[in-house]
């Protein structure tokens, strides 16, 4: 059937910042499909030159409200790495409970608020409210969970305070690691019925088939979120590992004609971050009761439909819950102290990554002889992502057109697809990402 | 009378205020939601709206002047605005940049002089449009956040903090930072977040602004002579979340 199409989503809905969905179709043929990036500049690698190493990270932090534990901590790796700062056992496992707790918070605001919606055919949670009422007062719970968990150890979510270069400035007692530890055993069975109604609305997320280019941090350690090296994993071929001191060589940001917009590539044209990416190289390493759960949701490794990025991001949930109650349990065998944060033995350049909810974050520095900031580059997620996003478009736009789909059907797989890599546009043009001429 | 209708909007900013609301959890924003309606907020939810709107709350800076007909859209149609968050407040960390002139060659390189690419000085929105209300913070306090709506909704004159960080520091008993050998800014950085900063063991960055009338001379003896800070650090530490209540004033 020949016809003309026309979408024009000004403002994309249900993901933090703002993006544009624009498909031109003239007479069956696609004339325009684009993924547009609109959001205002911020410009935080000018900001950060002359602050203090101690201020950095509060500074970067404000790059994303929903990932700022994530930033702190990349950046809090990067001063270390610049400031040659060794971290304690205790403040490593602290880092890694953080972590955790921004993970799973962020995922349940995706899962059950942003992304459930279109599952179960409502515009936003609101109207769940009613149709759904355990659903949403459940996963509120969890999302509290998530807040308060992050607060406990960070001493907020949103920006953390108490992390700072070499440590904590404050820790949790003993007796509110076992409380947390007993709240997250009870998640975890509160969490089972609710994967539960995504699992039976599992059904409405539309099959398509991609296969990319997929990145995420690698440990032999662990399920990787804040240790490792970078890893890429492409169908067919063998794993490649960089250190992340060579980030540059795997992100290689480059220049779109048709737009000012920093893409990156590495070994494909474009690559994935985020949960299924973490998933695809390191699902070996999930927790058992994380892999039943992927199982359930019908999530085999290797997944190359991105829209079960959401799927990956329910059983990392799962995951997050479980891989803490084992750290809270290391960290009560030792025991619980203040320690004075370390200090830095020289002022350099250095690296950190992270993995934030949304994928593979690098942030990098440099500092003068007084220990201020002269340069800073932070790479993230949703960069990394743009462009892999504009290339799903390009092979589903086709396809749907090719099943015969209308225009509201068309904009709505749009608009999904673009949801499920829950995107992160402020955080993408805190740099040079933006994009885009009319 | 029905609810009253309530929507937030974003500029310039990383929409962590917005998520505050979020994290008030089941109980609280669920309990919210019986006393208002929101009627738009993009970030969680697809419903928007043309129609008059008794709440509007702002998120972010005005950097651009393609955003002002879209601010003077939304005065037009909203019986309140409350800019919400230091962004929206004051320019907030935004401003930073206020004071370097290279920050787009430095972030943009060759492409710096592209149109799209405009973004001049980060100013707060009552640059563009009458604000009534502040919610200051950076991030907001949820709680005041949720007494401020509250005052609205039962026709009371929301009390905005007007006294600084040191008077909640002393309320929760928290051990000065100068005490501790580091320096603060709580000294005139704007009260009303309940002092958490000093309590988890790091200075007060005024992430709220200064009170309103703020010794800054004062402030820069107190960091060099009691913090330590050396004159550069001095001179700098107050621009954080404070550029443009510190510039043009003076020292």
């Amino acid at each position: 059937m020949i016809q003309d199409i026309k979408i024009d989503v000004h403002h994309l809905t249900r993901v933090e910042g703002h993006g544009n969905i624009v498909v031109d179709v003239k007479n069956g043929k696609v004339e325009k499909c684009e993924w547009q990036v609109p959001e205002a500049p911020r410009f935080f690698e000018s900001m950060v030159r002359g602050r203090h190493y101690t201020e950095v990270a509060r500074v970067t932090s404000r790059i994303c409200g929903i990932c700022s534990i994530g930033h702190t901590l990349a950046s809090l790796k990067a001063t270390e790495a610049a400031c040659a700062v060794e971290i304690s056992h205790q403040t490593g496992r602290l880092r890694r409970l953080l972590k955790h707790a921004e993970n799973f918070d962020s995922h349940v605001l995706h899962v059950f608020v942003l992304a459930a919606p279109d599952l179960a055919g409502a515009p936003s949670v609101l109207p769940l409210i009613k149709t759904h009422p355990a659903v949403v007062a459940g996963a509120l719970k969890l999302k509290r969970l998530g807040h308060e968990w992050g607060s406990l150890i960070g001493g907020r979510t949103t920006h953390p305070t108490s992390a700072v270069p070499g440590g904590f400035t404050s820790v949790p007692t003993e007796d509110e690691l076992q409380t947390l530890r007993g709240r997250l055993l009870k998640a975890a069975a509160d969490l089972e019925p609710l994967l539960e109604v995504v699992a039976a609305l599992a059904k409405n997320i539309p099959s398509f088939y991609r296969p990319t280019e997929y990145i995420a941090l690698h440990s032999d350690v662990d399920y990787s979120l804040y240790n490792g090296d970078i890893q890429s994993f492409v169908d067919g071929r063998p794993k490649e590992r960089l250190p992340v001191s060579e980030y540059r060589r795997v992100t290689n940001e480059y220049v779109v004609p048709q737009s000012t917009a920093k893409y990156t590539r590495n070994r494909l044209p474009c690559y994935a971050v985020g949960a299924l990416a973490r998933f695809n190289n390191n699902h070996e390493q999930l927790h058992h009761e994380a892999k039943r759960v992927a199982q359930a949701l019908g999530l085999l490794p290797h997944c190359f439909n991105p829209y079960m990025n959401t799927a990956a991001q329910a059983v990392e949930m799962v995951h997050n819950l479980h891989k803490s109650i084992q750290i809270i349990d290391e960290l009560l065998a030792e025991g619980v102290s203040l320690e004075k944060p370390a200090a830095p033995t020289r002022f350099g350049k250095g690296s950190g990554a992270v993995e934030v909810p949304r994928g593979i974050l690098f942030h990098e520095y440099e500092y003068d002889k007084e220990g201020i900031c002269v340069s800073g580059n932070c790479i993230i997620p949703t960069n990394q992502n743009h462009g892999n996003i504009q290339a799903d478009f390009e092979k589903l736009v086709p396809e749907l057109l090719e099943a015969g789909k209308g225009e509201k059907q068309m904009e709505l797989a749009l608009e999904m697809l673009v949801r499920a890599y829950d995107p992160c546009i402020s955080c993408s043009t805190h740099y040079l990402d933006v994009t885009f001429k009319r | 009378m029905g609810k009253p209708t309530v929507a937030f909007f974003d500029f310039a900013c990383c929409e962590g205020c917005q998520i505050e609301m979020t994290n008030l959890g089941d109980e609280a924003f669920l309990e919210l939601l019986n006393h208002i309606d929101i009627v738009e907020f993009r970030e969680a939810m697809s419903e928007t709206t043309k129609e008059p709107i008794d709440i509007a709350l702002i998120e972010g800076s005005f950097t651009r002047e393609a955003d002002r007909a879209r601010l003077e859209d939304i005065r037009r149609r909203a019986k309140v605005v409350i800019a919400y968050g230091q962004c929206a407040t004051t320019g907030g960390i935004n401003a930073l940049k206020n004071h370097q002139k290279d920050y787009k060659e430095f972030v943009y390189g060759h492409a710096a002089g592209m149109p799209h690419l405009a973004s001049d000085s980060a100013r707060p929105i009552s640059s563009v449009i009458k604000v009534d209300y502040n919610a200051f913070g950076c991030p907001v306090s949820k709680y005041e956040v949720l007494q401020i709506i509250s005052h609205l909704v039962h026709g009371k004159e929301p009390v905005i903090p007007d006294y600084p960080v040191c008077m909640e520091c002393k309320r929760r008993e928290t051990v000065c930072r100068y005490h501790e050998g580091d320096h603060c800014l709580g000294q005139v950085a704007r009260a009303g977040c309940g002092a958490p900063c000093p309590a988890s063991g790091i200075p007060c960055e005024a992430c709220r602004g200064f009170v309103s009338d703020p010794n800054l001379a004062s402030l820069k003896k107190v960091l060099r002579e009691e913090g330590g800070l050396s004159e550069r650090r001095a001179e700098t530490k107050a621009l954080m979340f404070t550029a443009n209540e510190t510039a043009g004033r003076p020292a």
